[in-house]
């Protein structure tokens, strides 16, 4: 504001101000408040024409009566009136207020911005840069359609003043922010980017702000940039301290404007101009250097300036990760800060050291500074520092010293803080596992891990020890034996508990022979345990014991009388009490050859990536985490969990695990989980470990199945009879309606389709019932089950399903259903299992037909279950000649069945690729000469025969221009068996 | 069991800090100032709790009374406490302001002491306290052993709010009934609610100790005396307009001095009279209550700038009697620009800063009626919210009990001096006033 002539004091606001201020209490100053919006209304509303100066003032003392909290309904007019004023303090005024009070729905926009038009236009320079501010304070959608035209027009002429460019700059940036759709840059781009060139250094700050903004939302239209901003840089870097005059701070040139014009860089990948690019490394090169030089003033100014360039520099040269010597300088010029007094320097050089870490160029100069991160670790004094050294630390890890960085890690975790405690946990064990070359060195780190941060131990954690003991045949006796020692101590972890449960139960053998554990000394030193753990635990240790039964037949009296003590049998939990029940049945009633196939070792996991990574991403958000993760494995993963929808199949584990069956006999045992797997009955405790396990673990499930059928009381045809006739005696007689199931859905083929390449998911969903569907099967053996959610409040009364096999289909397929509940409660979910064996090969599909009463309305609903003849493949893995020797074996006519068809889908490799692993047979690599096709072999296995089947895929991407082809070649000892599955494969790709 | 007491000024800082418990720390009288007093919502609620701790507050003008505790006390009680306090505090030096309390901190502070012991309130009684508690100095040298002797006895004592001993040449007695009226009343004058609160203050001036009985004309011993005897036509009102003889109280409460136990089984109000000025009873009817003034009001929107405004006026009681300090006060829009007013009688005014029409009346006689009219130009606004139309209020002041009460009787017995009921000179005055009297436009 220019200097305040004695007019321009505007005594009577300040006295309206002191009045507020002398006033003692709210009430009070309300009164006064009262009293002057009377006084302006009298005033606005007065016939003589006010002038100036007064409507200045009371348009001052609206917007002070506003800023103290009240509302100001009245007064815009005037302020639009103060915007054609000639003087600035008029102006200035008017323009305080629009920007402060004006909303954006108001009438008066359109008198606005006439009066903004009408001042961009006229020549005076402050009047624009007035205007040009209340543009970028409002930065309405309004606004900016009304003068995102204008304004580059402004910004680019010949003879606009600097500041007003500057303003210009900052206001277009503005509005681009707000709605960049209505910000077209188009023909002023290259005088935009040409601004670099400005004489005035203010101009060329404000233009990069712009640019940047511009450039990072389309890179390709200012590229041109890159070589102004690196001369532009270069001058700046090459000049000395006085040249700029104004422009230099505490002997720094323009600070601002170099870390601006380095970030600007950052947006672009590395010139390619030679010229350019040597110049810019100069210039880089300029910067570390003048980084070692002496200081040249002591102030903190100074080195503030210099630094903050320093480290947009490396910022930069950590970006284009292409100049080793650069980056092995600037992680020198690092290692210097690690030590600088300044904690904010420290904690600046370890953030940065952590992204040169993941460079390969300057990845072991990072790693000499290991004592000094280690020793930072140990002893700053601020939590966040630490944490950055614990990142550092993390990212800096490889071989070589991952045993010592785990140690040290570990010993700090005894001492660290408790907010990252957490993570640094997951470090450990992430690392632990990442850099195990011994794995008995892995399985010592994660038990110290848990002995000293047990609380900070997620589940994941101990999930993935026990995944790597059971995947590593070498490691498992050492584990048994560590865990055993650990167990002894008097006060361990609950989670060193449910290790030490899981590993002795399944590998408590390879240790029994040392008298000194022995069978029963291990299970003493359990059950020691067992009453001070939770109910997910205890639930565990029962499964351990079990197992122990099998593994050691003398623990079995000892077993059983704990199973059958009332703390046990009559626990209170019913997870609990189930489980004692069915373990201590199972160990009296089945054979030592039941017992073995039941409560076998557990199968191997499948490799797939470590849940704890999962975790710890989820922990820092992306991007946190180092980029050393091996890319193609995660991917993988997903790509193999994107076959499922993500919710559905947690929520079927869920509800799998937590209805135990009310027919609490052995059988609910099989629904809840696969018996060998001991533990998966914990719930959604071990869902994770579990949910993605389907197609390998449950190896004895399906084996047993003869035996548990057989003791299996047969009334399940009786029951419902009987619940069909009670639940419908009171309306038509029962004959009419159920004799007569609906025809299947027009969809239910598009339906089949959806899981010929998956076993689980959403089969059918309308408003009032949800059928969810997961499915495994073995050889010629399957087994569905069927989970109907009531989507209602309302409950269904006689819920009756039965599963018809049309024709033919009868003799070929066996389907076996389980009876269900003829009561479904509101929002409750029942499950039923449907038992499928394989005869012969079959093409059609069985038909599922549901009834039940919803308000008394009969709902009648037919679908085709998901059975195709592909669910009964068993992979086969074969070598490239071997291929095709079969293939030429299988050359009658009648074997092959040939499609060549357009594809539905774009063409992912690696969609197709789990796609056709869904399906159920071994996708062979390396077989067909043409990288591009896919070659699978399988066989089905039929209950009279077994027919093996060969697969070719052949994509063409370009067969036609915008179209993709396939041709889809399979070939079976079997025609019908060649046929469908060609048919139903066709509808896939 | 109150467990401190805390006087703050407008400002919240502490004038007078008294604790009588342990529980209650230094922090609480920070507390209360930092959450009620600068709150940034106005605190509307009389009782706060901040941490496990109650605040109880009452406001006079600018000072804020805060009584704390920690245990589960009356709230009742503690507010009965605290108006008594304010009561005594008036009875001592007059107004409750900032300077006064400033002035007397040692009285109060002495007072705190007497009337309120390890948090349980003692005797409040004004007249008592004032024989030992006196603002001119130490009385100690004037007062002889037995008249130390006596004030305890006395306030130690049976009758602890009379001095035996008292001797008067005029046996004189006043007899204040003093109503105020409150009322609701919809644009069309249909009432919305309507009640009054009354009082019945005595000075008494009688020498011993007197036994009095007092009569009104309660429906419920009217009635009782009616079946006995005939019409007492004696009883007819001389007040208002309504003939109606009796009227029917709600509720009501009594000084300690009256005997409950009577009041409770003959519905006869028996008591000896503490000297001096006391509040005998206090009282609420809502049936049949004679509304002094009739608001009626007319508001007329002419365009978007103009308001016009008709206000009638009209007194509907003995046009013998005169009311006073009357004042309506008509609500103005908030974006009122400019006012003209004119009315026939009294004075009006705009007060801008209380966004509001003032019109004032000396006097007023019954069965009258007077009128306003007001042009109120407005200011056009964007603000789309339309004006609340608060309703017209009104004060005022009037020579009778709106609610009919009358008094019948009061009788003085003195068996042991020689003066009868006939050598006592009473006066009875009535007057009413307005409560919230608002009328809706």
């Amino acid at each position: 504001m220019p200097a305040v002539s004695k007019g321009d004091g505007m005594r009577g606001l300040a006295v309206f101000i002191s009045d507020i201020r002398n006033c003692k209490s709210k009430e009070a100053e309300i009164k006064r408040i009262n009293k002057e919006l009377a006084n302006i209304r009298s005033k606005f509303k007065g016939d003589k024409a006010l002038d100036g100066y007064s409507k200045k003032k009371y348009v001052c003392k609206l917007l002070f009566i506003f800023l103290l909290g009240h509302d100001i309904d009245f007064g815009h007019m005037e302020a639009v009136n103060l915007l054609s004023s000639n003087k600035y303090t008029e102006k200035q005024i008017g323009y305080l207020f629009i920007s402060v009070l004006v909303n954006s729905n108001s009438e008066l926009i359109r008198l606005i911005n006439n009066a903004i038009k009408n001042d961009l236009s006229s020549r005076n320079p402050t009047f624009m840069c007035l205007a040009l501010h209340c543009i970028a304070n409002v930065g309405s959608r309004e606004m900016a359609e009304a003068f995102a035209g204008e304004i580059p027009r402004i910004l680019v002429a010949g003879d606009t003043m600097d500041s007003v460019k500057q303003s210009a700059a900052l206001c277009l940036l503005r509005l681009y922010k707000t709605s960049p759709d209505l910000v077209l840059m188009g023909e002023w781009t290259s005088r935009v980017v040409h601004l670099l060139n400005d004489q005035h250094m203010g101009v060329v700050t404000a233009a990069i702000s712009l640019i940047t903004c511009l450039s990072q939302k389309n890179p390709d239209e200012f590229k041109t940039c890159v070589s102004l901003a690196v001369s532009r840089l270069s001058r700046i870097v090459s000049s000395a301290s006085t040249d700029l005059q104004d422009y230099t701070y505490y002997f720094v040139p323009a600070p601002w404007l170099s870390c601006k014009l380095l970030r600007l860089l950052q947006c672009y990948p590395p010139p390619e101009d030679g010229a350019v690019k040597g110049r810019l490394v100069e210039c880089l090169e300029t910067i570390l250097n003048k980084a070692q030089e002496p200081p040249k003033s002591k102030k903190v100014q100074h080195s503030n300036a210099k630094n903050a360039i320093l480290f947009e520099a490396i910022a930069l040269i950590i970006h284009y990760d292409s100049e080793p010597n650069l980056l092995v300088r600037a992680c020198n010029q690092l290692g210097q800060f690690l030590q600088h007094r300044e904690t904010n320097l420290r904690y600046l050089a370890l953030e940065s050291m952590c992204t040169l870490a993941s460079s390969e160029f300057s990845h072991e100069a990072v790693k000499t500074h290991i004592e000094t991160v280690i020793n930072a670790l140990k002893t700053e004094r601020d939590v966040s520092v630490r944490q950055r050294a614990a990142d550092l630390l993390y990212a800096m890890c490889d071989r070589s010293n991952a045993k010592q960085i785990v140690a040290e890690m570990l010993s700090y975790l005894e001492t660290a803080d408790y907010s990252i405690r957490e993570e640094m946990v997951l470090k450990v064990a992430i690392l632990a596992e990442k850099y195990a070359v011994d794995y008995s060195w892995y399985v010592d780190t994660i038990l110290n891990l848990i002995r000293i941060a047990g609380d900070y131990v997620s589940e994941e954690v101990w999930y993935r020890v026990i995944q790597i003991v059971i995947n590593r045949d070498d490691v498992q006796g050492y584990a048994a034996k560590t865990v055993f020692e650990a167990l002894q101590a008097p006060a361990c972890h609950e989670n060193m508990v449910k290790v030490g449960g899981y590993i002795l139960g399944e590998f408590g053998n390879l240790i029994a022979g040392d008298p000194r554990s022995s069978p029963l000394v291990q299970f003493n030193l359990l059950h020691s345990k067992f009453h001070l753990c939770s109910v997910p635990t205890r639930a565990l240790l029962l499964s351990a014991y079990i197992k122990f039964i099998n593994l050691f037949p003398e623990t079995k009296t000892t077993i059983q009388e704990v199973l059958r003590c009332d703390s046990q049998i009559r626990n209170s939990d019913v997870e609990l009490q189930q489980r004692a029940v069915e373990y201590l049945k199972l160990s009296s009633i089945a054979s030592t050859d039941v017992l073995a196939t039941v409560l076998e070792e557990m199968p191997p996991f499948p490799e797939r990536e470590s849940s704890i990574l999962a975790k710890l991403k989820k922990k820092k958000g992306p991007g946190a985490v180092s980029n050393e993760l091996e890319e193609g494995k995660r991917e993988g993963g997903e790509l193999n969990g994107a076959g499922e929808r993500p919710g559905d199949s947690s929520a079927i584990g869920a509800s799998n695990a937590s209805t135990p069956s009310p027919s609490a006999d052995l059988l609910g045992l099989r629904s809840a989980a696969p018996v060998s797997a001991a533990p998966p009955s914990a719930g959604s405790l071990l869902v994770d470990v579990f949910s993605e396990a389907g197609p390998a673990a449950p190896a004895a499930s399906v084996n047993d199945d003869g035996f548990l059928r057989d003791l299996e009381p047969p009334t399940e045809s009786s029951d419902s009879l009987l619940a069909e006739g009670s639940g419908d005696s009171d309306s038509a007689p029962p004959s009419v309606v159920s004799e007569d199931p609906a025809p299947p859905l027009p969809e239910s083929d598009e339906l089949l389709n959806k899981f010929v390449c998956k076993n689980n998911g959403v089969l059918f969903e309308n408003q009032l019932l949800q059928i969810g569907i997961k499915s495994e099967y073995r050889q010629n053996l399957g087994r569905m089950y069927l989970f109907y959610g009531n989507k209602t409040s309302v409950q269904f009364v006689s819920f009756t399903t039965t599963v018809s096999c049309p024709g033919e289909l009868q003799s070929h397929l066996n389907v076996q259903l389980k009876p269900v509940d003829p009561l479904v409660e509101g929002g409750a979910q029942v499950q039923q299992v449907i038992n499928i064996e394989c005869i012969t090969d079959f093409s059609e599909a069985p038909i599922l037909n549901i009834k039940f009463r919803y308000g008394g309305a009969l709902q009648n609903l037919s679908l085709k279950l998901p059975v195709t003849i592909n669910k009964f493949f068993q992979p086969t893995e074969m070598a490239s000649n071997d291929f095709f020797q079969r293939w030429k074996q299988l050359s009658q006519p009648q074997q092959e069945a040939q499609k060549i068809f357009k594809a539905n889908h774009a063409m992912d490799t690696e969609v197709i690729k789990a796609k056709l692993l869904g399906l159920g047979t071994a996708l062979l690599d390396k077989v067909d000469p043409n990288p591009e096709n896919f070659v699978c072999a399988g066989v089905i296995q039929t209950k009279s025969q077994q027919v093996g089947c060969l697969l070719r895929l052949e994509p063409n991407a370009q067969a036609q221009p915008g179209e993709q082809m396939y041709r889809l070649t399979l070939r079976s000892s079997k025609d019908t068996v060649s046929k469908r599955l060609c048919d139903l494969l066709a509808e896939q790709f | 069991m109150i467990g401190g007491l805390f006087i703050y000024n407008h400002k919240g800082e502490v004038l007078i800090s008294r604790v009588y418990r342990d529980d209650i720390g230094r922090n609480a009288v920070d507390a209360f100032r930092v959450n009620v007093i600068h709150a940034r919502q106005q605190v509307r609620s009389p009782v706060t709790n901040i941490a496990r701790t109650s605040f109880f507050h009452v406001k006079r003008s600018n000072i804020w009374l805060a009584a704390v505790t920690k245990q589960n006390v009356n709230a009742a009680m503690v507010f009965e406490f605290l108006y008594k306090m304010c009561d005594v505090m008036a009875a001592y030096f007059g107004k409750i302001s900032e300077e006064n309390i400033k002035n007397n901190f040692v009285l109060i502070y002495e007072l705190l002491d007497e009337i309120l012991d390890f948090g349980y309130p003692q005797n409040s009684e004004t007249g008592a306290l004032k024989t030992f508690i006196t603002q001119q100095g130490i009385k100690g040298q004037h007062q002889t052993k037995e008249e130390q002797s006596q004030i305890t006895s006395q306030v130690t004592g049976q009758i602890g709010w009379r001095r035996e001993g008292i001797k008067y040449r005029r046996n004189e007695l006043f007899l204040d009934v003093l109503e105020s009226v409150n009322l609701l009343m919809s644009p069309q004058g249909q009432v919305l609610s309507a009640h009054v609160s009354g009082r019945v203050v005595m000075k008494s001036y009688l020498s011993g100790m007197p036994e009095c009985k007092f009569g009104m004309n309660d429906k419920i011993v009217i009635d009782k005396q009616g079946k006995g005897g005939a019409s007492d036509d004696a009883g007819k009102s001389e007040l208002g307009g309504s003939g109606k003889q009796s009227i029917a109280i709600d509720d009501c409460t009594f000084h300690q001095c009256v005997r409950l136990s009577k009041f409770d089984s003959e519905r006869s109000i028996s008591f000896i009279p503490p000297d001096g000025e006391y509040e005998l009873m206090r009282y609420r009817t809502t049936k049949d209550i004679i509304l002094p003034f009739r608001v009626i009001p007319l508001v007329r929107e002419v365009g978007r700038t103009k308001l016009e405004v008709k206000v009638v006026i009209k007194s509907n009681f003995k046009p013998s009697l005169l009311a006073q300090k009357i004042e309506v006060r008509i609500p103005t829009p908030l974006n009122t620009s400019g006012v003209q007013v004119i009315c026939m009688k009294g004075k009006a005014k705009y007060k801008a800063s209380e966004n509001a029409i003032v019109w004032k009346i000396k006097r007023m006689a019954g069965m009258k009626e007077s009128q306003i009219s007001a042009e109120i130009e407005l200011l056009p606004t964007n603000d789309k919210k339309k004006w609340a139309r608060p309703p017209i209020s009104m004060n005022f002041e009037v020579p009778f009990a709106p609610s009919g009460l009358k008094v019948r009787y009061l009788k003085v017995f003195e068996s042991k001096l020689n003066y009868s009921d006939h050598d006592v000179i009473k006066w009875v005055r009535y007057i009413g006033r307005s409560g919230i009297y608002e009328t809706r436009c």
